[in-house]
């Protein structure tokens, strides 16, 4: 303790310092709390808060639509997705010069909001200029223009996603699998985000009975059909050690218990090892396969595969499903193990999956907002691609590579092979109704090329046919645009 | 034009208010001569009314509202008459106590103006009765001395009047807290912590034996237990840090805080296992984004707030303070901090702790046993109910649900508080005449208890 002065009456000065060492005892405990507190108060408004201001449910982010205007969303290769136009009045419009095909991944800001419009609001919205910059246009009463965001979407593949989906009602969604860009992300029925305020009524429905608003990319849950054969060889390898020696012969059915799987059009495919049943997709074999299978670790393994758990990713997305039990009956351990039953899936954790195989096993957590700059080009932040976690090991991926690569060189996804890139997929039909013939028609997969980055692709066509003839053309597209372009 | 003003002032107001904060602390340093001293008082009492005014300009600018001008008129002669009765009557006084409750005041004036203008008229005029009727306290302290003798008074008053609203109460948010007398709802367990106060300084000042320790304690845990029953947790907790800490100063024994503080640890994981509003507080704390849908609802709005407003503010009636539920009485610290911005809010708290310093400063001075512990108690109740609630609505610790004394809205609370600074200055004024009887006592050192302090605890 430092002496500040000596009094004539020192002594009794010390006698009575020592009296009240209580009383100082509690005076610094309350002090340090105190800056215990500030010191957080300062944490929280450096730190912590823009995780609060973030929030979807903050309200209070509408308040700065009065200092700021919303800033540019713009494509990877700079092309302007989305910007606020002011007239000479200062009436404010935001557009979106590529409508629809952006719809769902670009998403709407005029009511509600969804999206990149909605996970970068308070980027949009957050004016980057120095404090006293601010201060002079506010008091001015000029708004300040805010950052804008550069997303991970490649515009020419995303053109080319939406143009391949064509007529019919889907998703696709394109990413890279060594970073977990997000490509390309297109869903159908769509919407016009340019006029939504106005069509709201119309789009939404008179019960909400369309769904053009759901992003089916992340939110769509469907039968995953036989692109779900990738999980039940993985559970067989897993727990069989001597898979290499699995053989079936096929006789365009197998029944077990009074219950019937058949092959497509029935066909025979004869004696089958596990890879030549995965290429050909031979129902019957994944059928009886399905039966050998401890159900409790096959469920296990799925939950490790992003089932029945939120995926990684900042848009609204679902969850994918898989129910089988120990108790259920042998019928419906055989038609899960084809990818019927009550299993679900979204094209996204389709995607996921396709793209961990790609990346040796490790998924990158996907993103879309690359970084944002503020209006004078000057980076803010910059998303840096983040490992999300290893789903499967190295020899795993090698494996299901080359189960993929047959698919595509003497199986069901034939209409891919080509001289200029490598794929490797598995395509699928899923029945969705038993009253109806149709299906959906699934593909997914990722090309390689020496030299370029891999992508990886999820394609599903809603009520089409098989994934042959319909998911796998667009795949194809996709893969030329992207590895060929235009020429 | 409007706009202009709003956005000033809110830097202006951050500005003045750092000013005034400054001035706070400034007063401890060095060794300042009375008239340095009063000159810094001064300068005080202008950036007060300087804030005040800008503000109630805002208000105007925004509101249109005439009324708001007749409003801050009754309020600057409130406050005047308020600082020169205290110079007059009690020339003794803290000047430095007379300008952070009038500070205090003001700033709950402003936001609750800004809230809801009946609100503030209300709490105004409570304000002034209040201070009318605590004037007088002062005086009581210099000239009643049997306070001390009352001690059982206090706890059968004290107990009997916490029975009373756990079986009578009205329940709000969960909590029985409030009693309604001819249509008047009084929260009475606000007085009753002075009262324990009293009761615990009557019970130890003189003897700390084992056995009146054991009488105390049992006491002191029956209102404990009455609050936890009414499930008023902060009041609760406030009655227990309090006493813990006052038995530790009476009987200079570590032993007992520690004992208590294991206690109350165990208390609190029973309570956590035993009470489901308690789980509702501490997953509100952990993670109220993931449950805003209903338990983290409110610490979230607060936490949206407070981050939205950032350093300096939206500007008064350019935030959304009234999404929070309860905004004038549990949250206008996040409120304050949205509209008026973080480093007014921050400044807030630095004032209460100013407030705080000054109540130990004064138990510190004070010779009689008795005494020190009243001004200790109430220090605490005082520094632990700031603590409890700036640290509440910052998710700095599980919101307990109490007021910010002199800036949230509620009369008892208000009432209350007055009370506990109309003690404080009144034994502050009782030290000098102790000093002055020991007749060798430096003049210099009169008036504040500053210097003094910094040679007992630097």
């Amino acid at each position: 303790m430092k002496k500040l002065k000596s009094f004539p009456d020192k002594g009794k000065k010390a006698k009575k310092g020592k009296k009240n060492r209580e009383f100082a005892v509690v005076t610094y405990s309350f002090l340090g709390a105190f800056l215990c507190l500030m010191g957080y108060f300062v944490y929280f408004q450096f730190v912590e808060s823009e995780q609060f201001i973030n929030s979807p449910y903050n309200k209070r982010q509408e308040l700065f639509t009065r200092n700021v205007i919303r800033g540019e969303i713009y494509s990877a290769d700079g092309v302007t997705l989305a910007e606020t136009l002011v007239d000479e009045q200062g009436n404010e419009t935001r557009s979106y010069p590529y409508g629809r095909i952006f719809s769902h991944v670009i998403g709407y800001s005029t009511r509600g909001r969804s999206g990149v419009e909605e996970m970068a609001n308070f980027s949009l919205l957050r004016s980057n200029l120095f404090y006293v910059e601010k201060a002079v246009s506010q008091i001015k009463g000029e708004k300040s223009p805010g950052d804008s965001v550069t997303t991970t979407l490649d515009y020419d593949v995303q053109l080319c996603a939406f143009d391949a989906l064509g007529r019919y009602d889907g998703a696709v969604v394109v990413m890279e699998p060594k970073t977990g860009k997000i490509l390309a992300m297109v869903s159908k029925p769509d919407f016009d985000p340019n006029t939504i305020a106005s069509d709201w009524d119309e789009i939404v429905g008179e019960e909400g009975e369309s769904s053009a608003l759901l992003n089916r990319a992340t939110q769509g849950l469907y039968p995953p059909g036989s692109t779900f054969k990738i999980f039940t060889t993985l559970a067989y390898i897993r727990q069989n050690s001597d898979y290499e020696d699995y053989s079936y012969q096929c006789t365009g059915k197998f029944t077990h218990e009074n219950k019937t799987i058949h092959c497509h059009g029935n066909k025979r495919h004869g004696t089958q090892t596990l890879k030549e049943a995965f290429a050909n997709s031979c129902n019957s074999a994944y059928a009886s396969l399905g039966l050998e299978l401890d159900i409790a670790e096959f469920g296990e393994m799925c939950d490790g595969l992003l089932f029945n758990t939120g995926l990684p990713t900042t848009f609204e997305s679902s969850k994918s499903s898989f129910v089988l039990s120990e108790e259920d009956l042998a019928s419906a351990v055989m038609e899960t193990s084809i990818g019927q039953g009550k299993t679900l899936v979204t094209p996204l954790h389709m995607a996921l999956i396709t793209s961990a195989i790609a990346n040796d096993g490790v998924l990158m957590t996907p993103y879309v907002i690359d970084h944002t700059t503020d209006n004078e080009g000057n980076p803010v932040e910059q998303y840096e691609p983040k490992e999300y976690q290893t789903l499967f090991t190295a020899e795993e991926a090698a494996i299901l590579k080359e189960y993929m690569q047959a698919v595509v060189e003497e199986g069901t996804a034939s209409k891919l092979s080509n001289d200029v890139y490598d794929v490797y997929g598995k395509t699928g039909s899923a029945e969705f109704s038993s009253s109806s013939d149709s299906s959906h028609s699934w593909f997914v997969g990722y090309a390689h090329q020496e030299g370029r980055e891999d992508i990886a692709v999820a394609v599903i066509v809603e009520d089409s046919g098989v994934g042959s003839e319909y998911a796998v053309p667009i795949a194809r597209e996709i893969f030329d645009e992207y590895y060929i372009g235009e020429e | 034009m409007t706009n202009l003003i709003v956005e000033i002032s809110k830097y202006l107001m951050a500005v003045l208010f750092a000013c005034y904060t400054y001035e706070c602390f400034a007063v401890f340093r060095g060794r300042l001569n009375e008239e340095q001293k009063n000159r810094i008082f001064r300068r005080q009492t202008v950036f007060m009314y300087l804030i005040h005014l800008d503000a109630y300009l805002v208000i105007y600018a925004v509101t249109d509202n005439v009324m708001t001008i007749a409003f801050y008129v009754f309020q600057v002669i409130f406050m005047a008459v308020t600082i020169s009765c205290y110079h007059l009557v009690y020339p003794g006084a803290s000047r430095l106590l007379v300008n952070n409750m009038c500070m205090l005041l003001v700033t709950g004036f402003i936001m609750l103006t800004r809230l809801s203008f009946e609100k503030a008229v209300r709490q105004c005029l409570i304000a002034l009765a209040a201070m009318v009727a605590t004037l007088v306290i002062p005086f009581l302290i210099r000239r009643v001395h049997f306070v001390r003798r009352l001690t059982w008074l206090y706890a059968v008053a004290g107990i009997g009047t916490l029975l009373l609203v756990a079986a009578f109460g009205a329940t709000s948010y969960g909590a029985k807290l409030s009693l309604s007398i001819a249509g008047i709802s009084i929260q009475p367990s606000e007085f009753i912590k002075i009262i324990f106060v009293f009761f615990v300084a009557g019970m130890l000042y003189e003897k700390t034996d084992f056995r009146q320790v054991c009488i105390t304690t049992v006491i002191a845990a029956v209102h404990v237990l009455i609050l936890v029953a009414s499930r008023d947790l902060g009041g609760a907790l406030i009655f227990f840090v309090t006493y813990l800490l006052m038995l530790y100063v009476a009987t200079r024994k570590i032993f007992y805080l520690a004992g208590g503080v294991l206690a109350g640890s165990i208390a609190a994981v029973v309570a956590y296992y035993l009470f489901a509003h308690v789980r509702v507080r501490v997953l509100a704390w952990s993670d109220p984004l993931g449950v805003i849908e209903n338990e983290g609802f409110q610490i979230s709005q607060s936490l949206f707030a407070i981050g939205t407003g950032g350093w300096f503010g939206m500007g008064l009636y350019q935030g959304m303070p009234e999404k929070i539920p309860v905004v004038e009485q549990d949250f206008m610290f996040s409120a304050i901090s949205e509209e008026m911005g973080g480093i007014f809010a921050l400044c807030l708290l630095m004032v209460c702790v100013s407030c705080f310093l000054m109540f130990l400063n004064v138990a510190m001075q004070m010779k009689e046993q008795f005494y020190k512990l009243v001004a200790l108690g109430l220090g605490i109740v005082y520094g632990f109910q700031v603590f409890l609630t700036v640290g509440g609505v910052t998710k700095f610790i599980p919101s307990t649900g109490v007021t910010l004394p002199l800036v949230s809205y509620g009369g008892s609370s208000l009432l209350a508080t007055m009370i506990v600074f109309a003690i404080i200055q009144g034994l502050y004024i009782l030290r000098q005449d102790e000093g002055k009887s020991n007749g060798t006592k430096r003049t210099k050192r009169k008036k504040t208890g500053f210097d003094e302090k910094i040679e007992e605890l630097s």
